[in-house]
């Protein structure tokens, strides 16, 4: 080389270095300070070449599938990419379930899996699996690795696909010959990516629209979802902005939740299954509906062709195939959800028109008939032999920790403890909230605690818990032991799958096949013997001390509640009934609406 | 209500530009079967030469709104650069081609030739007692074809399924 050459790319001119360390250095390219993850033969080189640095730190979980989940934790609180790292074979396979719930939850994920030597794959060795076979409709996409000169540039295409547009799992497969060989480094690229190149920005002339619709609207609403919070805090920021100055009524999915403040009245709670009366009849009779980051799930819509009858739709949302998919719009807008938000406001401000003023009160009056009915009230009994109300353990829960003081964060497993955590926490900010939406896996909270705890070292997280779900992934209370991370698991302990219970009770007959939690462990005992705390506490007068114990204690904490065993779960639209069709619950209505056979063959 | 309530079925040609990487054609095919999609017809060859680039045409079915979530589906695989519906953006041509072979002795055989010749296939193989033709056309053309000829001792089909194009300067 003479002496003039210009400067050197200096990954150009570097020695080639190990698969791993290549690996290594460009996670930290792309910021990554946590990886959750379980070791085993395939992966050793990548285990090997963490133990030499201190840049990025490894949290070993007890179960892949924890890892995943707690990367979702992790995720989800701090609007970052979760890295998850785990062994061939039995490794990837148990990380599955977590990268499907990711998915349908769009949480960014980026994956590493082991695999064997290049050579060997296709000879069934030892712990091989087709990973990007098994993975391909469990991830948002998947790399297999097979050139040392890909390595570099797929991990830095595999953070921008997870991250850009709709966020989801990505999974990079890497042979172990490609992790021990020696790889060409590269830096992120500073190129647009050749394929994927998702659309942010709105088109003007459809926010235009947007704006002339719901200023002519009589009997608006905004419907609300998690693409909100995935598109970051001034999504919700803008969220509240417009809702505000427009003074329209707004309810969230279970996703959405934390996209607009729970505290402020414009507010009508979550909808869809176990939504709110006054969301689901706002939603059933509006005139004109905008859907943010929202996809028309069945959860949310019931039945199809009685979803909004009359209203016009407007649907913002980053996927176009969201859009049409369930329920056909009037207007589609595919944009980020901030982006289209401080359009909206923009426009709306530069807009002459005026809203239908008197309309719109009409319509408040209406919406405040329906809240009227207080569809979440319970009755919760005093004194001596008084069972706890699952909603009013939730409620103290919600109070004494709000008191507390600290940042508060909140997951859950999945079941009717779950439905009243959404019920009753209210959310005033986006990314304290921290649930499994579209795939509903219990076992999801624990692990994904343990990702907050580790974002948020000062923070109080809660894993509002069934005594059932807690058990499918209760091996990480070792590793909340290993890393000191104060998580509470506050249990729901009705005794039974209680969702199914619910379901059993009231479509299969009373029949309670299987759904009886018996065998139970000592939930306090189980703590201790992990290295952390408990406390069961079965009396209402003793409830609020139990609480701020656990809020207290610096440790792992399980407060296993008694709470009442025949508790339902209420408002309920049945699968296959319509929002206008709501179970309301015990001395609330009548007669229940019957379910077709139709509806019962609904999950 | 919009247009896309309709519930009427219609076919649709989708011609889609991919990246040529490993595992394209399972993501592809993966999504058709994992949510229920129709594939009347796949063809996939590379089609750019250096830009490592494949065409994938499809034919398949549906109402309107399934069609438009099928577009929107394979819009967002990463390696997927572009989706054209052909049958709604336009005149187009779809075509593809066929071995036949067909078996017999006599009058049969004879009649088989002449059909052949009316259909213009051409024939790439004959024995005494058979002959292969290879036809490239619309697909209801091979259908009709390959129906006359199963009477006359049809005894193998071999198709390549669609490949298409959109007529006039257009491309996509
Ligand atoms: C992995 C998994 N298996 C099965 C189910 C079906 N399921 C939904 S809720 C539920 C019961 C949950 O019981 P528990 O954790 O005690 O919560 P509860 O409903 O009693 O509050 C079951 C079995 C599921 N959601 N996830
Ligand atoms: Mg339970």
């Amino acid at each position: 080389m003479s002496a003039t050459a210009p400067t050197p790319n200096p990954s150009a001119t570097e020695a080639p270095q190990p698969g791993a360390e290549v690996l290594l250095r460009a996670l930290k390219d792309q910021g990554v300070e946590v990886i959750f993850g379980y070791p085993g033969g395939a992966v050793l080189p990548i285990y090997d070449a963490i133990f030499k640095q201190n840049a990025i730190r490894h949290i070993l979980v007890r179960h892949e599938q924890a890892a995943v989940h707690a990367a979702e934790g992790y995720a989800r609180s701090t609007g970052r990419v979760g890295v998850v790292l785990v062994t061939s074979g039995p490794g990837a396979t148990n990380a599955v379930t977590g990268l499907v719930d990711a998915l349908m939850d769009s949480i960014p994920v980026v994956c590493l899996t082991g695999q064997v030597p290049t050579h060997l794959i296709g000879n069934d060795a030892f712990q091989e699996a087709d990973t990007t076979g098994i993975t391909r409709p469990a991830t948002k996409h998947n790399y297999l690795v097979k050139r040392p000169q890909d390595l570099a540039r797929t991990v830095h295409e595999a953070f921008y696909v997870a991250k850009s547009g709709r966020p989801g799992p990505v999974l990079i497969d890497l042979p172990k010959d490609i992790l021990i060989g020696p790889a060409p480094y590269a830096p992120p690229p500073e190129a647009p990516h050749r394929s994927y190149r998702p659309r942010r920005e709105p088109d003007p002339a459809s926010i235009a629209r947007a704006v002339t619709m719901l200023k002519a609207a009589k009997r608006p609403v905004v419907y609300a979802g998690g693409g909100v919070i995935n598109a970051g805090p001034e999504a919700a920021a803008a969220l509240t902005d417009f809702v505000r100055r427009a003074g329209i009524p707004i309810t969230n999915t279970l996703m959405g939740l934390g996209s607009f403040p729970a505290s402020d009245p414009l507010f009508l709670g979550m909808l869809g299954m176990h939504g709110t009366v006054e969301a689901n009849l706002a939603m059933h009779g509006c005139d004109v509906m905008l859907a943010v980051g929202a996809r028309f799930d069945d959860r949310v819509t019931g039945r199809l062709d009685a979803f909004s009858p009359g209203s016009r739709k407007i649907h913002i949302d980053i996927d176009p195939s969201s859009i049409n998919k369930n329920v056909p719009v009037d207007l589609a807008i595919v944009a980020d959800a901030g982006q289209a938000l401080a359009a909206l406001n923009a426009a709306w401000l530069a807009d002459e028109a005026r809203q239908d003023r008197a309309a719109l009160g009409a319509w408040w009056q209406k919406i405040e008939a329906w809240r009227a009915t207080k569809c979440l009230a319970y009755g919760q009994a005093r004194g001596e032999g008084a069972l706890i109300k699952p909603q009013y353990a939730i409620e103290r829960l919600r109070d004494l920790a709000a008191a507390s003081g600290r940042e508060c964060f909140f997951t859950t497993e999945v079941g009717q403890h779950q439905m009243w955590a959404a019920q009753f926490l209210r959310f005033d900010r986006p990314n304290h909230w921290m649930t499994s939406g579209g795939l509903g896996t219990m076992g999801y909270g624990l692990p994904a605690a343990m990702g907050v705890q580790i974002a948020h070292p000062d923070a109080l997280v809660v894993d509002v818990a069934g005594e059932a779900s807690i058990l499918m992934n209760i091996q990480e209370l070792g590793t909340l032991a290993q890393y000191r991370l104060p998580v509470k698991v506050f249990i729901l302990n009705n005794e039974y799958m209680g969702m199914v219970r619910q379901w059993q009770e009231l479509l299969h007959g009373g029949r309670y096949a299987e759904s009886y939690s018996a065998a139970l462990p000592d939930f306090v005992r189980l703590a201790e013997s992990f290295h952390g705390a408990g406390m069961r506490v079965t009396e209402v007068d003793r409830l609020d001390d139990a609480i701020r114990a656990m809020i207290a204690s610096d440790k792992a904490f399980i407060l296993d509640v008694a709470v009442d065993p025949a508790e339902n779960c209420f408002p309920m639209i049945p699968s296959g009934a319509a929002h206008d069709q709501m179970i309301l619950g015990p001395g609330k209505q009548e007669a229940a609406p019957g379910v077709s056979d139709e509806g019962l063959a609904l999950v | 209500m919009p247009a896309n309530s309709d519930n009427t079925m219609r076919s649709a040609t989708i011609s889609v530009l991919v990246e040529n990487e490993a595992g394209v054609l399972a993501r592809v095919v993966g999504l058709f079967s994992g949510r229920g999609y129709n594939i009347e017809s796949l063809t996939v060859a590379p089609v750019e030469d250096g830009r490592n680039r494949s065409r994938i045409n499809i034919v398949t079915s549906g109402t309107a709104m399934v069609i438009e979530q099928i577009k929107a589906q394979l819009d967002r695989l990463v390696p997927v650069h572009r989706v054209a519906d052909l049958t709604q953006q336009g005149p187009h041509l779809a075509r593809e081609m066929a071995l036949i072979k067909v078996v017999g002795r006599g009058n049969d055989r004879a009649e088989a030739l002449r059909l052949a010749d009316a259909f213009r296939a051409r024939v790439v193989d004959a024995t005494v007692e058979s002959f292969v033709f290879e036809m490239t056309g619309s697909s209801d053309k091979l259908d009709a074809f390959v129906e006359l000829m199963r009477p006359l001792g049809l005894a193998e089909v071999s198709r390549t399924g669609v490949a298409a194009l959109a007529r006039g300067t257009r491309t996509i």
